[in-house]
């Protein structure tokens, strides 16, 4: 079950909006998928984010994968709690695991994006 | 997120083990490795890690290679057909060894155990037994010795981890205290025969228990029973390549390669120049002990935020030095590290070199393997 609040995209990032405000992360099949995460990279405040260009890095202990910007917007705040716990990614993944803010270029951007219901057959595909 | 590929078209499928109906029953998450399918971990990769140095874990290897060398002759042929010196070992005895080509280069690394005074078994990895044993099977022709590859025919558990003794030592009539590290001794466990032999890839102390094919089902089952009481848990590829990697021991394939010689290697130790006979590589082993090093391998921990990995280049003031052969997020040490190879000069322990990591260069010192020993 993901949560049903929140847009995904096939990649496996989740968007929950806020006005013009997008918070981005991975979702829990991702983290398990992974597994245990044991570094994440995230781009600078102020950094620009295209949608679908990479905007950072997570890696597991045997495998690095990218992620993929779900929307295009400014970084407006990264989760700088996943410096000393990227185990955050896997224990709470919609929560505590979130990567980072975005000031939306467009808000009408996350809408467009995948509901849970659709998620969720991908997943299952 | 990008998805981790599945296998590639074309492959043909693997192998399975005896254990692979056990593995998905546990959860296991299955990948092909060495034309193998193989469980990577179960529940993850840490928790399975910290199992096997704080308590015990269960391996299924039954994807390497056995192959047994008998006769009058088996000493000499293996001898002649390894760097090592298989004639030198005691009944019960085992030892490290390799099988290189006549330029030096290793085709793969090995354990030979010497199981009888005419009966050798030599233990591969499981992507190269194939080859080591038609290489074996050439090299001893002139030999009064027959190769007999039961690779399909042996199953292999690994108990790893400082409870492994306490684990195995109910279910065997082996008795397990005079057992030494590179032992081996044939007896019952769980009343299967087998030989139970104190090696293992971990940095722990531990055991290796080899039993006909058939049976290894019976063997894990009961090793998984045994190891219930202490916390035992089964471990995958994963954390077999991190525990290895803090013990400092090199995998084939990342360290160890057919363009790489024992002496790059830092093994040279395992070539035994000394041994009457020739050998194949004895020549230009003989050159390559007594040529200035191309290479070295080191340690790495990074002092930097990123983590090395397989194929990332090392620099040394902005100018190359080498390239990172395996790398993780240590999990007992809880920071990054790696083995490289660097250019001569650049491998003193302390030595200030760096990772580029995707388009940064991370800091990393030169650190004597191994990372990690185990307490005593």
């Amino acid at each position: 079950m993901v949560p049903a609040d929140l847009r995904y995209t096939k990649e496996h990032e989740w968007v929950r909006q806020d006005g013009d405000i997008a918070t981005v992360g991975i979702t829990q099949f991702a983290a398990d998928e992974l597994g245990d995460v044991v570094f994440v990279e995230l781009p600078a405040v102020g950094a620009t984010l295209q949608q679908h260009g990479t905007f950072g890095v997570v890696e597991s202990v045997k495998a690095v994968s990218d992620l993929f910007a779900p929307v295009a917007g400014e970084v407006v705040e990264i989760n700088g709690d996943l410096v000393a716990a990227p185990e955050l990614v896997n224990m709470d993944p919609y929560g505590r695991g979130w990567m980072l803010r975005v000031r939306l270029s467009d808000p009408g951007q996350p809408a467009a994006l995948l509901d849970a219901a659709a998620y969720e057959s991908v997943t299952h595909g | 997120m990008t998805d981790t590929p599945a296998l590639a078209e074309g492959e043909p499928a693997p192998r399975e083990t005896p254990l692979v109906a056990t593995h998905r029953v546990l959860g296991a998450r299955l990948i092909e490795f060495g034309g193998w399918l193989m469980p990577v971990q179960y529940r993850g990769i840490l928790d399975e890690h910290r199992a096997v140095r704080e308590r015990a874990g269960l391996f299924d290897l039954s994807h390497m290679g056995e192959l047994f060398v008998e006769g009058p002759g088996a000493g000499d042929a293996l001898a002649a057909a390894l760097v090592s010196d298989p004639r030198r070992l005691e009944v019960g005895r085992a030892h490290y060894s390799m099988i290189c080509q006549p330029d030096g280069g290793i085709v793969d690394d090995l354990i030979v155990y010497r199981l009888a005074a005419e009966r050798f078994l030599v233990v591969a990895n499981a992507s190269n037994a194939g080859v080591v044993s038609d290489l074996l099977a050439e090299r001893i022709v002139a030999f009064r010795a027959v190769l007999d590859d039961r690779s399909l025919a042996t199953g292999l558990c690994a108990v790893q981890g400082p409870r492994s003794a306490a684990i195995l030592a109910p279910l065997t009539d082996v008795d397990l205290a005079p057992l030494r590290n590179y032992a081996a001794v044939e007896g019952q466990v769980a009343g299967i025969p087998a030989l139970v032999a104190r090696t293992g890839y971990t940095g722990e102390d531990g055991f290796e228990v080899f039993v006909e094919w058939a049976r290894t089902a019976e063997l894990w089952a009961a090793l998984m029973e045994g190891g219930r009481a202490v916390g035992m848990e089964p471990c995958g590829l994963g954390a077999r390549d991190t525990l290895r990697l803090e013990a400092g021991m090199p995998l084939y394939g990342n360290e160890l390669d057919r363009a790489t010689n024992p002496y790059d290697a830092g093994l040279g130790r395992v070539v035994k120049l000394d041994k009457e006979g020739d050998f194949v590589g004895r020549s230009a082993l003989e050159r390559l002990a007594v040529a200035p090093p191309t290479r070295r391998l080191v340690g790495l921990t990074i002092t930097g935020r990123g983590i090395a990995r397989h194929g990332y280049p090392v620099v040394r003031d902005g100018r190359a030095s080498g390239v990172v052969t395996s790398g993780t997020q240590s999990p007992t040490l809880g920071r990054p590290i790696a083995m490289a190879y660097v250019a001569p000069g650049d491998e003193e322990p302390g030595t200030i070199l760096a990772v580029q990591v995707r388009d940064q260069h991370v800091d990393a010192v030169v650190t004597p393997l191994p990372f990690y020993r185990r307490p005593r």
